[in-house]
């Protein structure tokens, strides 16, 4: 069968499988390996993207339910060369290891900063707790989406000296950045 | 809350000559040792991270593995006929295939064999029986449906304490002559002069304990693809190993492929943990599919097959026992295993210790005398042993030991941070020999433990403690003092099959002063391309960003064994420094030649050579790497260029030390068990970058809670595996964990160059008997002294009504 599904922005219409998993979709046929897979059960979150703005497990969505809607990615979370403050604050805080749980974890961090820009620990925890990373012990993703949320408030209402964090620092110069000047642990 | 030695203990044994103040780079990194933002992070945020199943190649085909439904059956027969005949499959291998290639079985990591497929019996649920190699992954598993496979099933051996029992079912006929499940003895320590402790003891205490079988389950599942160039004769890989030099030795002795014609490419891995290290039937599959095919395979294992057919942990069966004065001061410790290891013995470890690291169960303590016997044995599970963040099994050593410690508190009605602050090795007393033949290079346990109970408030929490049981809660307080031994290790003492525990490395310095470091070692999230960095930046002065680490490749990098057993930083990291300290001698010897002076006028300073007493005249790194590619007249026996390599041969292990600290409420109606507090002091000596070191002991504390409250593999009594999927496999989220606290003391390794020790498997080790030991105290108004990990919500309630179960058996 035949499907239209916008992905970051782009319509793309392709042939498949009508049994395919959004994730094999997205993955194997656009080639956006950034999304993920980690089980069988949709319990370990590495799959998760946005589906018309929420973030769903792509593995238990059919493609054929996306036909029509609109698919937003880790690819799409870096914008005009600029990290978005959520991938920011993950490298300041050290809120990735191994990188596999990561997209999935920064998509629901994302959603979550737009619905609340201001959450306390427990919310995160809250919002995260579909997700499973084997390697941080989630103390620093906590910290990551607290460094973000921080950053974007800063940035809403700037003052001079923290307003850079967020809007000054070019994607390219962030990961050999110098670490103390923006990544206070909490 | 974090506390920090102080700088003048933190340097240590640093050994580099000018570590003065701490320099930044020009990128705004620091020159060495300091919090450094990772390099590998800026592919992973973009999801570009290069993951196994992200790899595609040209013509590339898609393989699947039919596994048994049966823990113990004979295989009648196999019909492929309909599988051969879908449309898109190109090939169906079964054990006969293989044994016309000689191919089915393989040699394990302990010298034992497995099979690669299937070919009289099947020996565990999940074994694999056949291999399907189609055009894309969907019409691979759909093939695994039209495939018949005829069963006789045989009656399985499930519980290990039953696997030597006379009229046992022999699970390995394959093996000539084997007439019962036994696998191997093995002891350690002195049993005689142990006896004699425990006759003289004034108390002893007994417990059985089980640490239960568990899985490591990084995020990432195991996955290979491999491909055969006919005309070349060229194998090419790419695997999920944590290993990538010491799989392509074993692939040139499994397949007779010439060892250099073969090429192992580690990509990025999503965790391993261990259980990365072994190899799979399914990677040798994907080589004989594409032998077959002539095209690219790709295998990639769902979660069930990994949670159900690869490394397993733990499932030791331990009774110790512990001797002491009525005053407190440990005598003896006796401990008897019976270690299960499932239908093939395919623990991964240096060859002279079947149990591992095991016999380090003294721990942290000074005491007359030691023994522990272990007894490995077969039964219809997954093959398994070691894997899983537990450094050749120091884990299940420091369960045992500080069970055994807390037991002996209660029985002598002793506060357990008293008893062990009475019983630790003392500072004086290192390097330290323990009674079962472990030289401690380092250690100032005391103040460690005192740290951890000054970050924890310990006396404020026995207080409140004391108030709610007054009321009828129930808050537990639990401890661990860990001590690892990390770094295997010495060529003389440690192999793998047959293959010494050294690592090569190479460094390259370019003539613009940009350098490659190559190691032989491989990342699963360790973050060793920043950290490797900052080691040479640390000993040459170029800057972290400016180097380039290379790994995972052996095409592109000297041979090594991998990164397991926290292996890393101990052996490769050594290997970095002393790389580096080469490259800093002969640069020396060019500066000098160019300057015209004798080396020894020069003295090295802030990352450069220079005149001792005038400083303006000296050459940097950089200028240096120019000089010894152009035409300056070197010296006598100095040849151009500026690289050097080396083969680090590890003197000793590190032993890193810590001491944890829990606090948990358990709610006795329920059984739930809340982790309020969690406080992890660890001392692996010097951090060349804190931010790892501490993200490292976050993910290992993760594991702990997780361990010890949710994670098991039990087996029901057909031998059915009952934790093959998330949704029985329980893994913490951040909902069960606390928000840790951390805290270290620095205590320099004296054999290691940069006197580091190992830390990644420290929390995973240490924090497990912590948790327990909280959560026993808060039971022990109802009596309770022990109960078996995972301590559910289910084993708590029972363990309140005083009938704790066996978890490694399915309960009925
Ligand atoms: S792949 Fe695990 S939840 Fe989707
Ligand atoms: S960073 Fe490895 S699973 Fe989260």
């Amino acid at each position: 069968m035949q499907v239209t599904i916008t992905v970051n922005g782009q319509a793309v219409t392709r042939e498949i499988e009508p049994r395919q998993l959004l994730v094999h979709f997205v993955r194997d046929d656009l080639g956006l390996t950034g999304t993920h897979w980690g089980c069988d059960t949709t319990q370990c979150g590495t799959c998760v993207l946005w589906l018309d703005g929420v973030p769903v497990k792509s593995c238990t969505v059919l493609t054929a339910m996306a036909d029509g809607h609109e698919v937003r990615t880790v690819e799409d979370l870096e914008q005009d060369g600029r990290l978005d403050p959520v991938q920011q604050g993950f490298m300041n805080e050290h809120g990735l290891q191994c990188g596999f749980c990561t997209p999935g974890m920064m998509m629901t961090a994302r959603w979550l900063l737009d619905h609340n820009p201001d959450p306390d620990e427990s919310t995160i925890r809250e919002a995260i707790s579909g997700q499973l990373c084997r390697c941080t012990g989630y103390e620093n993703i906590v910290r990551a989406v607290r460094w973000a949320a921080r950053h974007e408030a800063e940035a809403r209402e700037p003052e001079p000296a923290a307003a850079a964090g967020v809007a000054g620092v070019p994607a390219q110069s962030a990961p050999t950045g110098a670490g103390e000047a923006e990544g206070a642990t909490a | 809350m974090t506390t920090t030695a102080s700088p003048a203990e933190s340097t240590g044994a640093q050994g580099a000559p000018g570590t003065t103040a701490q320099r930044m780079s020009p990128g705004g990194n620091p020159m060495g040792f300091g919090r450094m933002l990772r390099k590998e992070d800026a592919r992973f945020l973009r999801g570009q991270g290069h993951y196994l199943d992200d790899i595609t190649m040209p013509g590339m085909l898609h393989a699947a593995i039919l596994r048994s439904p049966f823990a113990h059956a004979r295989i009648r027969s196999i019909d492929t006929s309909e599988a051969e005949a879908h449309p898109n499959v190109r090939a169906v291998i079964t054990g006969a295939t293989l044994e016309g290639l000689k191919l089915a079985w393989m040699p394990t990591l302990s010298m034992d064999v497995q099979a690669v497929l299937a070919t009289d019996k099947v020996r565990f649920q999940g074994q694999e029986v056949a291999f399907v190699v189609a055009d894309d992954k969907y019409a691979a598993r759909d093939a695994l449906e039209l495939i018949d496979v005829d069963y006789e099933e045989l009656p399985p051996v499930v519980d290990a304490r039953r696997a030597l029992d006379p009229d046992a079912p022999v699970i390995r006929d394959d093996i000539e002559g084997k007439t019962d499940n036994h696998i191997f003895d093995w002891e350690a320590g002195d049993s005689v002069l142990t006896d004699q402790v425990f006759a003289a003891a004034d108390v002893v205490v007994t417990q059985d304990l089980l640490y239960p079988r568990v899985h490591p389950a990084p995020m990432e599942t195991c996955g290979s693809i491999a491909s055969m160039d006919k005309v070349t004769g060229k194998l090419t890989v790419y695997s999920t190993t944590q290993a990538p030099h010491a799989h392509r030795t074993v692939y040139a002795l499994v397949a007779g492929i010439p060892e250099h014609k073969i090429q192992i490419i580690s990509p990025d891995i999503g965790g391993g943990f261990g259980g990365k290290v072994g190899i799979y039937p399914g990677y040798v599959l994907a080589v004989v599919g594409s032998i077959v095919t002539g095209k690219p395979v790709k295998w990639v294992e769902d979660r069930s097959e990994n949670l159900m057919s690869t490394a397993f942990a733990r499932d030791y069966h331990m009774k110790g026992e512990i001797a002491a004065t009525r005053d407190g001061k440990i005598t003896g410790l006796r401990v008897d295993v019976l270690a299960d290891h499932g239908a093939f013995n395919g623990t991964a470890q240096p060859t002279k210790f079947p149990a591992g690291f095991f016999h380090i169960f003294t721990g942290s303590y000074d005491l007359q005398a030691a023994h522990c016997k272990v007894t490995g044995v077969y039964t219809n599970k997954a093959p398994g042993g070691v894997a899983y963040a537990c450094s050749f099994r120091v884990t299940e050593a420091v369960y045992l030991v500080e069970r055994m410690v807390d037991l002996l508190a209660g029985e002598l009605g002793m506060d357990p941070a008293e008893l062990r602050m009475k019983n630790l090795i003392r500072p004086e007393q290192f390097p330290y020999t323990t009674k079962t033949g472990w030289e401690y290079d380092s250690g100032d346990y005391p103040r460690a433990l005192q740290k951890a109970m000054e970050i924890a408030g310990y006396d404020e929490l026995r207080r409140e403690q004391a108030e709610k049981r007054e009321r009828g809660e129930y808050m537990g307080i639990g401890l661990s003092f860990f001590t690892e031994g990390v770094g295997a290790g010495p060529r003389k003492h440690m192999d793998i099959l047959g293959l010494g525990m050294a690592d090569g490395c190479e460094l390259r310095v370019h003539p613009t002063g940009k350098a490659q470091l190559r190691l032989s070692v491989q990342t699963q999230g360790q973050g060793h391309e920043t950290t490797f960095a900052q080691i040479v930046a640390h000993e040459v002065g170029i800057p972290p960003e400016d180097i380039e680490v290379i790994h995972g490749d052996t095409d592109n990098t000297p041979f090594g064994l991998g990164t397991y057993g926290s292996r890393s930083t101990p052996v490769s990291g050594a290997a970095a420094a002393v790389v580096s300290r080469r490259v800093r001698d002969k640069a020396r010897l060019i500066a000098a030649a160019a300057l015209e002076c004798s080396p020894d006028d020069l003295e090295w300073e802030q990352g450069r050579w220079q005149v001792k007493g005038d400083p303006e005249k000296g050459k940097t790194i950089a200028e240096i790497a120019m000089l010894s590619h152009g035409n300056l007249e070197l010296p006598e026996g100095v040849e151009g260029h500026l690289d050097a390599s080396v083969v680090y041969d590890p003197p000793n292990l590190t032993y890193p030390f810590g001491a944890y600290i829990c606090v948990v409420d358990v709610d006795p109606g329920t059984g739930q068990v809340k982790v309020r507090r969690f406080i992890a002091l660890d001392d692996c000596g010097p951090r060349i970058n804190p931010m790892i070191v501490e993200g490292q002991v976050h993910g290992g504390l993760a594991d702990g809670v997780g361990m010890a409250l949710m994670q098991a593999i039990a087996f029901d009594p057909d031998g059915n595996n009952l934790g093959g999927s998330f949704m029985d496999y329980l893994l913490p989220t951040a909902l069960e964990c606390p928000s840790w606290e951390t805290g270290e003391t620095v205590t320099p390794s004296p054999h290691h160059p940069l006197g580091v020790k190992g830390v990644g498997e420290s929390a995973t080790v240490g924090s497990p008997p912590a948790v327990v030991n909280a959560v026993m105290d808060a039971l022990a108004p109802f009596g309770v002294k022990h109960a078996d990990m995972p301590l559910t919500p289910a084993q708590v309630w029972r363990a309140i009504q005083g009938r704790p179960m066996r978890t490694d058996l399915a309960v009925t």
